[in-house]
């Protein structure tokens, strides 16, 4: 493989995995210390109607209005979950059951009946997205790194989920401290003083967030797969919250990088021509790598 | 169009389509009234991600076979496989490593999704693969649907229903009360299993017609939404079934009616109706019940409040006091009592002096217990008792004015 084709080709892709991969594998950490993983499934079926609603409303696929409609949908998630659960007196998981599957039906519905013909807006793409297609065609080789031209008409999504995984890298170096409180001891995080309640919010936030600018580059199942198994493998690695994050950092990146790899190239070592699912792999070998660590991680049993 | 499809008239497919959407949604409500309670509602999402790489592995095999891959039988056995490791999987994870079920389950699904996806993307190139139409499975497609599938449909969610008639009791009395259901003798690990296996029994059945994502609605929506009518575990259970039923009945009525819809998304946006009314509008559990109870305990608290401060003399000053008491003829707007005002406020200041009484004595203890301000002690004990009470406090005295 030379520059010539990976840099245009493999190069963007392969980036946009990664940094999406690491922008949900660390509020994912906290998801799943706080048995919250499964508001990462919510939050990344919901997104779907969002992004329909605000494309109904604008009448066109911009940046802004998709990201809008889509913090807006993860939002109201949350706050239909909570509000079932309180008011309806129903446990969490059902309620949140209720709630996602009510809006990715809304949205599937939405879209049906709204003609997206025009526009690249479907369900498919919404679960396992465009990875592959997000090339950078001005590119030539690795001398285009430095070019000015060729830079400027890099992909969109590239900046995007750079921005973002930015922000959440700046949000964890503040709060680290309040949101590692609050997670392993809630009550004692009250009792300090700090706004528990605010804490968790943000947390859903900032993870709608990072749902909300991956799923936009790599759909949905990623995002699921890239909250929850990295962090879970790293819980089996270590007992020390810093040194699972590290962990949980580790495994996003091998699985973004062997499932590109693996599923741009592997079906031409069993002796096929096509490549798969990007998406799919990447996921894929995320759960390898859980595997394992169910089967081989020093903590897989626990602390004692 | 619509009533027509309702009514079992738009020809022969439509017909079964629609009677096997009901039948599925009732099998899925019962059943998963029991994950409801076991509060496991979650498992059935992974079980259902689960059933893609299922599908699409029967798919290629079948097709390597040299027999036609998209023979349902022999997909919807393939997603049983699958679903039934991913169910493992969940139970492993979440009871030989640390980790809770709720990671065990976003892991699961998320995998076996994501590789499903890469089979599909497999079978996309195999030359056999185009018209595959495996991509139906995500969110169900009953359009086009051959007659042999629509029979095994209907006949699937008919064996899903007995199955479930049969197994009532047992799985009932595990649902509610684990350790009753022991004592009884009730097997507790081949009634999880018989139910699991029900839960992908009905995940199986509802690939066709709602599909994989959103078949996990039909096992959570109904229970959920019957929970606020009861709270009698046969009736809860009788409701979900009900309201699976009618949701699975005029979702596919819905679709039928006009091209474009979705049965999937249909159904379970029906079922989401339903949840929505009963939250609102069901009986004592309900937010209008619960409002409205709300309310008239807040305002039986301010009128005997307010009577006790009439009877003691003492001026009222909470504004809401005293419009109820003025409303109810018993104060002027300025806070003095009326005729009946000074009665009643006579009647509630003994009904407190006897608690009070009543609240010191130990022998009285568990009728005191049910003290809150309101209930007036008549309810709770009898003539002869309250007898003694007044004995103790004297006669009755002069509300002064």
């Amino acid at each position: 493989m030379n520059g010539a084709e990976f840099v245009p080709l493999s190069l963007t892709p392969l980036l946009i995995g990664c940094l999406a991969a690491v922008a949900c594998a660390l509020p994912g950490n906290f998801l799943v210390l706080r048995r919250q993983a499964l508001i990462g499934d919510a939050i990344s079926h919901v997104v779907l109607p969002g992004i329909v609603v605000a494309f109904l409303v604008s009448g066109a696929i911009t940046t802004t209005a998709m990201l809008l409609g889509a913090a807006a949908a993860a939002i109201l998630s949350v706050a239909m979950i909570e509000g079932i659960r309180r008011y309806g007196r129903i446990e969490s998981g059902a309620a949140m059951g209720v709630t996602f599957t009510a809006m990715f039906a809304a949205g599937v519905l939405l879209l049906e009946l709204s003609d997206t013909s025009g526009v690249h807006l479907d369900v498919e793409h919404a679960l396992y997205g465009n990875l592959e297609s997000l090339v950078w065609l001005d590119a030539t080789g690795w001398s285009s790194l430095v070019d000015w031209t060729a830079l400027v008409n890099l992909t969109d999504e590239l900046f995007r989920i750079a921005l973002i995984l930015m922000l959440i890298l700046i949000l964890l170096a503040i709060f680290w401290r309040p949101l590692a409180i609050s997670t392993f001891d809630e009550g004692f995080a009250a009792t300090l003083g700090l706004p528990v309640a605010a804490i968790g919010l943000g947390l859903v936030i900032v993870s709608a967030l990072a749902a909300v600018a991956a799923f936009d580059a790599v759909g949905s199942i990623i995002v699921i797969a890239m909250f929850i198994c990295p962090p879970a493998a790293a819980r089996l690695m270590t007992n020390r919250l810093g040194v699972q994050v590290a962990w949980s950092v580790v495994f996003a990146l091998v699985s973004a990088v062997l499932g590109f790899v693996f599923a741009g190239y592997g079906p031409l070592w069993f002796g096929g021509s096509h490549a798969v699912s990007a998406a799919g792999m990447i996921a894929t070998v995320s759960g390898l790598i859980l595997a394992l660590a169910a089967l081989l991680g020093p903590t897989r049993r626990g602390a004692h | 169009m619509f009533f027509n499809a309702l009514f079992f008239q738009l020809g022969y497919n439509a017909t079964l389509v629609t009677i096997g959407a009901t039948l599925l949604g009732v099998a899925a409500g019962v059943t998963g009234t029991f994950l409801f309670f076991r509060k496991r509602a979650l498992v059935s999402d992974a079980i259902s991600h689960a059933t893609l790489p299922g599908v699409a592995l029967a798919f290629i095999v079948m097709v390597s076979l040299g027999l036609d891959g998209r023979n349902l039988p022999g997909l919807l056995f393939g997603s049983a496989v699958t679903a039934a490791l991913g169910l493992f999987l969940v139970q492993w994870l979440s009871t030989r490593t640390r980790l809770t079920e709720d990671a065990a389950i976003g892991a699961v699904l998320s995998v076996f999704f994501g590789f499903g996806i890469v089979l599909l993307t497999v079978i996309q190139t195999m030359s056999s693969g185009r018209q595959a139409g495996l991509e139906g499975f995500l969110l169900g497609s009953t359009a086009g649907m051959l007659f042999a599938d629509a029979i095994l449909i209907a006949a699937g969610g008919l064996l899903a229903v007995a199955l479930v008639y049969l197994f009532r009791r047992p799985m009932t009395m595990v649902a509610f009360d684990r350790e009753f259901a022991r004592a009884s003798g009730v097997n507790l690990d081949r009634t999880d299993l018989i139910m699991m296996a029900l839960v992908m029994g009905v995940t199986v059945i509802g690939l066709k017609v709602v599909g994989l994502i959103l078949i996990v609605a039909l096992l959570i929506i109904p229970p959920a939404a019957a929970r606020f009518w009861s709270d009698r575990a046969e009736i809860v259970v009788l409701m979900a079934g009900a309201i699976g039923g009618l949701s699975g009945w005029i979702g596919a009525a819905i679709s039928a009616s006009a091209p474009n819809l979705p049965t999937g998304p249909i159904i379970v946006l029906v079922a989401f109706a339903g949840f929505a009314l009963s939250m609102v509008l069901a009986p004592r559990r309900g937010l209008v019940s619960s409002a409205v109870n709300q309310w008239r305990f807040r305002r039986g608290v301010h009128i005997r409040q307010g009577l006790v401060s009439l009877a003691q003399g003492q001026p009222i000053y909470e504004p809401l006091t005293l419009r109820l008491l003025a409303r109810e003829g018993l104060a002027r707007a300025d806070g003095v009592p009326t005729d009946e005002g000074k009665a009643r406020a006579a009647r509630v200041l003994r009904d407190e002096k006897r608690w009070e009484v009543a609240r010191s004595d130990p022998a009285l203890e568990m009728a005191a217990a049910r003290y809150d301000g309101l209930t007036q002690i008549e309810d709770v004990l009898t003539e002869d008792q309250i007898s003694v009470l007044d004995s103790r406090i004297g006669p009755p005295q002069e509300v002064p004015s």
